[in-house]
């Protein structure tokens, strides 16, 4: 067993310091077997209540909320030391599992980053103060004379930002303009003769920033030592077997294999993972093949999601979009298959009727290029997955956003009979809609529409349109083979006996 | 002249071989540049500064400085020849005066000497180490906003953008990041540029530049908005609020509004309803404007009166939307406020045209503009190099071939050069490599100290180390 070194000074047998940890190393602690699991489990609840948080567009103050309760609710023991180890290792149990895959690595480093955020506003101004000092960040506070001679500016800044000074927040250090780059950038900073007067909130951002950078470094070297590793403790490979399964199968058959006393625990888990979007992106375009430009056209018909068909049939019938629904059917053809110039052209003609070609090449083309990755700094953006989708939010003239939530209830049902969706299907879709199911209510149309059953259930819209066009064309598409790729991850360790644990 | 030649029976003057001396052609000439570079270019000044210093009389100099700049030429014909360097002044000027480059590009200090880059392998052995901050301001950027002039044209109409960029700018470097050390310089055509030459400055990062220049950013593309200029919020930001209320509200109001006259007609005033957030308040202006078309009863500019009732319309309490408050400030911003091209600014690698060079198409010198009287430069009255070599001719040879550039209109720029800008700079450095360097000394004496209070290290081995260093600073006392 590797004996790691504890980062933490004061750190006798049981005692440790009730603070935010930072999770720079494993300290070496003695758990059962069982808490492995239980404790990996609790977090995963905050982490994922966290998501879906986020996914909802909860403000900042029903996020700290949220947090609050959801820690107070999964995290919480009557002992400081044992709620503090139960932090430590669940923590590190679940980057063991989450260090697997890029998209993996993104959504834990993400709610992991936003988690500790929200703990350190929670913090005492002293802990805050030590944990900026454990990051190296080299601030001086600004003494109360100083401050009565800046204040005035200082709140011209705040309230440029839409803030205001609170005599909470006279809390301001000073630092060399070159430490706080993005705040001078965003002119969010009081700078004068090369300092920044950077408020509490903002030394927040910058800690956290350190912290996400830190675990980013950490879950890649986590992954490549893991790949090294011969065996794994069994509970940790149930869990990620969970969590990959979770999106993969149908979540009412998952359940018989789970322990009676677990399901009630664990089902609404994966329920909700088998939502959250953790597959692969559709960024690669030839992993699809490739679609002409003629084909468009009749696909759209058959293959489309309801809401790619909405935009589609609106930019033919306005001959025009607004950006959000360039952005969402764009990324959409891209993940499709058809190739920037085709896409160019479609575009074009389309909106021809009310756009110049000068114009449109002044104008739209090279917005379409960027989405290509050919303009700029050639970001491959990714197609939007549902999640994104439902998230957004479309204004007056837009029609991007996903139909099942945005949509107004005789909208959506005009729309699924034009669809060719049974009246008693529209009913079980509405019924998952009222519900707020809204990629249920997808699957279900989906059913309705290819006439069997979709097992993983809609997560993105080109996922849609691959499991569309395998009924329609009945052979193998990319997407079997991820999904059987996924699979190998774990197979080979299902078959392993429990020898140790490791701490890495 | 011919005349005068005679009578003072000087036969010097036939210069390859322009022998009516007169007649000296007007914009740019190969042969006269060979006469700028052999005679008036301030090649030990440009040294000078390159070196920040390290000119090898201190022992703490960094011999290895000025080598380790990069220079690039631009020669006739549009060769262009990269990763030029030099080790001393001398080295500099025959260079210069031997391949008469139409352009001569300044470079950032790598980690090696440029030329010998190649005998290094590996990533980020050659690599910029310092570089001047850099700005770069053309008016080209803001045709959309000037009538007098298109494209590389630049009158004194519309040079006056240029002004109050510098004067933007200049601010802020100054009162906000606190450097010292700033040149401005004349592009020789349609712009300016800036170097910030202070030592933090020179060693700042690629994101901290960007950084720089996103502060100084205003004018931001919007998709399918009028308004290219947004500023959110109840208040803007001290150093945009001190721009406007100090140089851009004022210059827009006296000067570029009449001077361009942006509100006399109805294409140029749509340009400005169109910024208006609201439809029927600028309907509302527009209706007023369509019907007094002709003459308005005052004697007043018509721009002015149009710009005060648009001041009254959008800035009267009845505004509930803070956007159209705001709207004046943006729509002065957008007309005034300096368009940085921020991809000079935001690399270190980035290669920037030396002062005192001439302009290929203009024949205009490249001279240095002081900011706090930049409202007085005219860049139509900027010496050309024709109009150098005629007065150089004009003057004839004296006995000292020093300073002959003092003869003539470009005296002036160069004494500015060095009694504003060279001298405090160099006499900074020194103090800079003065105090690091007793810096350390301070350092090793106290380690020395150190150790032999505890015997560690033999007396003799030490002293030995460090005598050499000891000696140095008594001779240097």
């Amino acid at each position: 067993m590797e004996v790691v070194q504890s980062h933490r000074k004061s750190s006798s047998n049981n005692v440790i310091v009730s603070t935010l940890p930072l999770y720079r190393s494993a300290p070496p602690l003695e758990v059962r077997l069982e808490d492995f699991e239980l404790f990996a489990m609790d977090r995963l609840r905050v982490l994922k209540g966290i998501s879906d948080g986020l996914g909802r567009g909860k403000k900042p103050e029903e996020m700290e909320k949220l947090i609050a309760d959801l820690w107070k609710a999964n995290m919480r023991h009557p002992q400081a030391n044992e709620e503090a180890n139960k932090d430590i290792i669940s923590h590190f149990v679940l980057r063991l599992v989450y260090c697997r895959t890029e998209e993996l690595r993104k959504w834990f480093l993400s709610m992991e980053t936003t988690l500790f955020r929200y703990r350190f506003r929670f913090q005492s101004s002293e802990a805050q103060r030590a944990l900026m000092s454990e990051f190296k960040l080299p601030y001086k506070a600004v003494s109360n004379a100083e401050f009565e001679s800046v204040k005035d500016k200082l709140g011209q800044v705040a309230r440029s930002m839409g803030q205001t000074l609170a005599a909470a927040d006279a809390i301001f250090y000073k630092v060399p303009f070159e430490e706080v780059p993005e705040l001078v950038a965003g002119r969010r900073v009081f700078i004068h003769k090369g300092h920044a007067y950077v408020a509490m909130n903002q030394v927040v951002s910058l800690v956290v920033t350190q912290f996400r950078s830190y675990l980013s470094k950490a879950l890649i070297l986590t992954n490549r030592r893991v790949v090294g590793i011969l065996a794994i403790v069994i509970i940790l490979v149930d869990i990620s077997f969970l969590v990959l399964r979770g999106y993969l199968t149908n979540p009412r058959k998952w359940t018989s294999t789970v322990r009676e006393q677990e399901k009630d625990r664990l089902a609404p888990i994966v329920e909700a993972l088998c939502t959250s979007y953790l597959g692969p992106d559709y960024s690669q375009e030839n992993e699809v093949g490739e679609i002409s430009l003629k084909d468009i056209y009749q696909i759209a018909k058959t293959s489309f999601p309801l809401c790619m068909r909405h935009l589609f049939e609106k930019v033919r019938e306005d001959h025009h979009l607004k950006h959000g629904g360039r952005m969402q059917l764009g990324l959409f053809l891209k993940g499709v298959g058809l190739k920037l110039d085709d896409a160019l052209a479609f575009w074009k003609a389309e909106f021809a009727p009310k756009v110049s070609a000068e114009r449109f090449d002044k104008e739209y083309a090279y917005n379409i290029r960027h989405n290509y990755g050919r303009e700029g700094k050639r970001t491959d953006y990714t197609p939007y997955s549902c999640q994104k989708i439902i998230s957004s939010t479309p204004g007056v003239g837009d029609h991007h956003g996903c139909p099942y939530r945005h949509f107004s209830e005789e909208n959506l049902r005009a729309a699924l009979v034009r669809m060719g969706v049974s009246s008693r299907a529209v009913e079980d879709v509405m019924d998952k809609v009222r519900n707020r199911h809204y990629q249920l209510a997808c699957t279900l149309t989906f059913e309705a529409v290819h006439g069997s059953s979709c097992d993983a259930g809609i997560n993105h819209p080109n996922q849609y349109f691959i499991d569309s066009q395998r009924i329609m064309q009945s052979k193998d598409s990319a997407y079997l083979l991820e999904l059987k790729k996924s699979c190998q991850v774990f197979s080979f360790a299902l078959d392993e006996e429990p020898l140790c644990s490791v701490w890495l | 002249m011919t005349k005068e030649e005679a009578e003072n029976g000087r036969d010097d003057m036939a210069i390859d071989g322009a022998e009516q001396a007169n007649a000296v052609p007007d914009g740019f000439d190969a042969n006269y540049l060979r006469i700028y570079y052999g005679k008036l270019f301030p090649h030990a000044d440009m040294f000078k500064w390159m070196s920040y210093g390290n000119d090898g009389k201190h022992p703490a100099c960094d011999r290895s400085y000025f080598g380790r700049r990069e220079f690039s030429f631009t020669l006739e014909n549009d060769i262009y020849i990269r990763f030029q360097s030099f080790n001393s002044v001398i080295e500099l000027e025959n260079s210069i005066k031997e391949k008469c480059p139409f352009k001569i590009d300044i470079g950032p200090v790598y980690s090696v000497d440029p030329a010998k880059r190649h005998a290094y392998a590996g990533d980020n052995v050659f690599t910029p180490v310092e570089r001047e901050l850099v700005f770069d301001i053309d008016i080209t950027d803001y045709d959309d906003v000037r009538y007098c002039c298109t494209g590389a044209d630049v009158c004194l109409e519309c040079w006056p953008l240029m002004t109050i960029a510098i004067k933007v700018i200049d601010a802020a470097l100054r009162d906000d990041f606190g450097f010292n050390h700033i040149l401005w310089v004349y592009s020789g055509r349609r712009g300016v540029h800036c170097w910030v030459c202070d030592g933090k400055a020179r060693r700042l990062t690629n994101e901290q530049r960007t950084a720089i220049a996103d502060y100084f950013r205003v004018y931001k593309g919007n998709e399918n908005s009028h308004k290219k200029i947004s500023l959110p919020g109840p208040v803007l930001h001290p150093f945009l609020a001190r721009s406007y209320t100090e140089v851009l509200k004022g210059f827009f109001e006296a000067k570029l509004l009449p001077n361009q006259s942006l509100l006399s007609s109805e294409d140029r005033y749509e340009k400005i309803l169109e910024m208006i957030p609201d439809a029927s308040v600028a309907s509302e202006l527009r209706g007023r404007w369509q019907e007094n078309k002709r003459a308005s009863m005052s004697k007043d500019d018509i721009n002015l009166v149009r710009w005060d009732q648009l001041k009254s319309v959008l800035q009267s309490g009845k505004q509930k939307t803070q956007g159209i408050r705001r709207c004046v400030e943006e729509i002065v911003f957008s007309f005034t406020y300096p368009r940085l091209d921020m991809e000079v600014s935001k690399h270190m690698n980035h290669l920037l045209k030396a002062p005192f060079c001439v302009h290929p198409k203009t024949g205009r010198v490249c001279v240095p503009i002081d900011p706090n009287n930049c409202d007085e430069f005219d860049p139509t009255t900027v010496p050309t190099l024709s109009q150098l070599v005629e007065e150089l001719n004009r003057e004839g040879l004296r006995q000292d071939a020093e300073n002959e550039w003092d003869r003539t209109s470009l005296g002036e720029s160069i004494k500015f050069f060095r009694t504003t800008f060279l001298q405090p700079l160099l006499k900074s450095c020194k103090e800079d490599i003065e105090s690091s360097y007793n810096a350390k000394l301070q350092q090793s004496k106290n380690t020395l100290s150190c150790r032999t209070q505890s015997n560690h290290l033999c007396p003799n081995v030490y002293s030995h180390l460090f005598n050499p260093v000891i000696n140095a600073v008594e001779d240097q006392n």
